[in-house]
């Protein structure tokens, strides 16, 4: 197992150390370089040459990717054009919102997608698996901004049972320990905030669980389909074995390894999906601030996000390996 | 694929050797050549009939009588057909605001459907309907070049990783495994992240949308195309090629890559669905196509969410022609997906 570990976090560097160069190779081909993107358009050309030497770019591309290196592995990912702030700075100001809305989604995924999907396996042909399939499918095509829109629109604006933008109510009386609203409440026992931060979660969460709750509604049911043909699940049966035993220890563990999968892989693509759901719902987390950066061509806060952005995902990748070989015996040993 | 014995015999080796054998074994050997040739036209047929295009003709057949693959035919199909014809479908220009002092945004006044508008008019005054069938042609436009742009690079780098891997001995294993990192880095890049990262390199325009969306989905025909060939390296005929001789390169271009090609055909149709909703995505972030004169279903989709609650109609016929084509493509690839797995095949 410890080897399995180590080999598997060595596995990291190439990956790591490759997006950085993809991401320096991209900061060199910016339209007219940093210096047209850091200065004024009317700067001179003698200001643009001086900032070209103090930012090193006369400097051979490979001593200029080493420094770049060193910034990155020093936390230095530059300044935000748009706030004047550090990038590192404003993206773990903002994480923590991103990361609850993040979670919501993937519970609320998960929470009704693998009993849907089972149910869907086990009453295979039934309405319900008619309509679970149907509706996957229907969820997987509709643009993510579109349903975000339309639940914001029906239930947050006409019938007002949910608030239509930000985190918290303004004018909330909270004690900040750590950004994350919803833990720091319960922390504090502030109930009102908790409950608050939650109704704000709900739309923008549901919106962006859209996606992975209809992937795994079917990649649960393609799973338990397949799992429930297997040779020991007869066998099991066979033998009298209690119902719930078969169905728990044999079909849904062995059932649950694409899907574990699938869910890591999802969490990290939520991210992306954040961009779009924060925008229309304004909530101040990483995917509103990135969709800001658009449009105003922040290069440092693009760069920065998706560098940590895609970190993150490959640790959640890393994640998903270890916690696949703990529930299948058979990965550590290749 | 397989070359019918019959093309041999002419010209084949057996007739020269025949002839190099000396004039006493001619006709011994002519006979047992012809035997052998005849013994291969018998076997040919069948050999054909229940192997080659066995698996695709079942997997059609299955096809034809599935509900879901007829209903995304159906749907693609009508799409395509809208498409191609559109300037002859549409009754006027898209980008004529002819009806322009008719209609008020700001006033909350908008026309609904009518008889010479069936779609009603959009915020400035224009035909609805007209640039929902034009708009149906950008969007072919952008599916298609994205998942041709997904599937030339990715079948490129994932073939060559393919082949290398199974056929190229050591260095071979060391190329794939340069190439898969590569892939495993696009792969680690959020798929909107990647489109745009691409979008703001380059500036908003249609080809921004193509190449973004497109390069996108490079990593899933890659590694797709490479697990594939990798499986079918593994096979009997490919043994059987190299014990024969045949050249590498030749084993992998016309051994190996057509046996391979299913999974990639298949993706590729779910993959214009996901290029499809994926420009409109784009489009919303205000990375899509500036020029009005070209309607295109994301960026009307996204105009109009401005008018969501006075005239939801102008964002509700986009919206729907979306997930209606999405679904159809998503529909008959996941059907040709289920007629063409072994596993369902009982």
């Amino acid at each position: 197992m410890l080897r399995f570990l180590v080999r598997r976090t060595l596995q990291l560097i190439p990956t790591l150390g490759g997006l950085s160069i993809l991401l320096f190779i991209w900061l060199q081909r910016l339209p007219g370089g940093p210096e047209y993107a850091l200065l004024p358009d009317d700067a001179t050309a003698e200001q643009r040459a001086q900032l070209r030497r103090s930012l090193g770019l006369d400097e051979p591309l490979t001593v200029q990717y080493l420094a770049f290196l060193r910034n990155i592995l020093q936390g230095d990912l530059g300044t935000s054009i748009q706030t004047g702030r550090p990038v590192v700075e404003e993206f773990f100001t903002r994480f923590p919102a991103t990361f609850e809305l993040a979670i919501t989604a993937m519970l609320m995924a998960i929470a009704v997608g693998i009993p849907l999907g089972y149910l869907a396996a086990r009453r295979r042909g039934g309405v319900l698996d008619f309509a679970a399939v149907g509706g996957s499918l229907l969820g997987i095509c509709t643009p993510v901004f579109f349903l975000a829109f339309i639940l914001k629109v029906i239930f947050a604006e006409r019938l007002g049972l949910f608030p239509s933008a930000f985190r918290l109510s303004p004018g909330l009386n909270r004690t900040d320990l750590s950004g994350f609203v919803v833990l720091d409440g319960l922390r504090t026992g502030e109930l009102d905030v908790v409950w608050d931060a939650l109704m704000h979660l709900a739309l923008p969460g549901l919106a962006l669980a859209s996606i992975p709750l209809a992937v795994i509604v079917r990649m649960t049911r393609a799973s338990v389909l397949e799992v429930l043909e297997e040779d020991y699940v007869r066998t099991a049966d066979a033998k009298g074995l209690h119902r719930r035993t078969v169905r728990g220890r044999h079909v849904l563990r062995n059932a649950m390894l694409p899907v574990v999968t699938a869910i890591g892989l999802l969490t990290g693509s939520l991210f992306a999906g954040a961009v779009l759901t924060e925008s229309v719902f304004a909530f101040p987390g990483v995917g509103s601030f990135v969709y800001g950066a658009t449009q105003t061509r922040d290069y440092p806060v693009l760069t920065g996000f998706i560098l940590l952005i895609a970190t993150m995902y490959v640790f959640i990748n890393l994640l998903v390996d270890i916690s696949y070989s703990l529930l299948d015996p058979r990965v550590r040993a290749q | 694929m397989p070359t019918t014995p019959s093309a041999h015999n002419p010209e084949g080796s057996p007739v020269p050797d025949a002839e190099s054998a000396g004039t006493g074994g001619t006709a011994l050997l002519g006979r047992k050549a012809a035997k052998i040739d005849r013994l291969a036209e018998l076997m040919g047929p069948r050999d054909e009939g229940t192997h080659g295009a066995g698996i695709w003709r079942t997997a059609f057949s299955r096809l034809r009588r599935s509900p879901m693959a007829i209903t995304g035919a159906i749907i693609v199909a009508g799409f395509v057909v809208v498409a191609l014809f559109a300037p002859l479908l549409a009754p006027y220009a898209p980008t004529a605001q002819t009806w322009g002092d008719e209609v008020f945004p700001n006033q909350n006044i908008f026309v609904g459907p009518r008889a010479e508008n069936w779609l009603g008019l959009d915020n400035l005054g224009r035909d609805q309907f007209s640039r929902m069938v034009i708009g149906a042609r950008q969007t072919l436009l952008v599916g298609v070049v994205a998942t041709l742009v997904g599937f030339g690079v990715g079948a490129l780098l994932g073939g060559t990783a393919g082949a290398a891997a199974t056929l190229g001995g050591r260095w071979g294993r060391t190329i794939d495994n340069a190439i898969m990192r590569v892939i495993d880095m696009m792969l680690a890049l959020p798929t909107l992240l990647l489109a745009v990262t691409v979008a703001a390199l380059i500036g908003p325009s249609l080809t921004t949308v193509m190449l973004a969306v497109g390069i996108a989905q490079v990593p899933i025909f890659a590694r797709l195309l490479r697990g594939a060939m990798i499986s079918q390296g593994n096979r009997d005929y490919v043994l059987a090629a190299r014990a024969l001789g045949v050249r590498k390169h030749k084993i992998a271009l016309t051994h190996i890559l057509p046996n391979s090609l299913g999974p990639v055909i298949v993706q590729s149709t779910l993959t214009l669905a996901t290029a499809i909703i994926d420009a409109a995505a784009l489009s919303y972030l205000g990375l899509g196509n500036p020029d009005p004169s070209f309607p295109e279903w994301g960026t009307m989709l996204a105009d109009a969410q401005r008018f969501l609650s006075s005239a939801p109609q102008l964002a509700v016929y986009p919206a729907l022609a979306i997930i209606v084509t999405a679904l159809g493509f998503t529909l008959l690839g996941e059907a040709m997906r289920e007629a063409l797995d072994p596993k369902l095949r009982k």
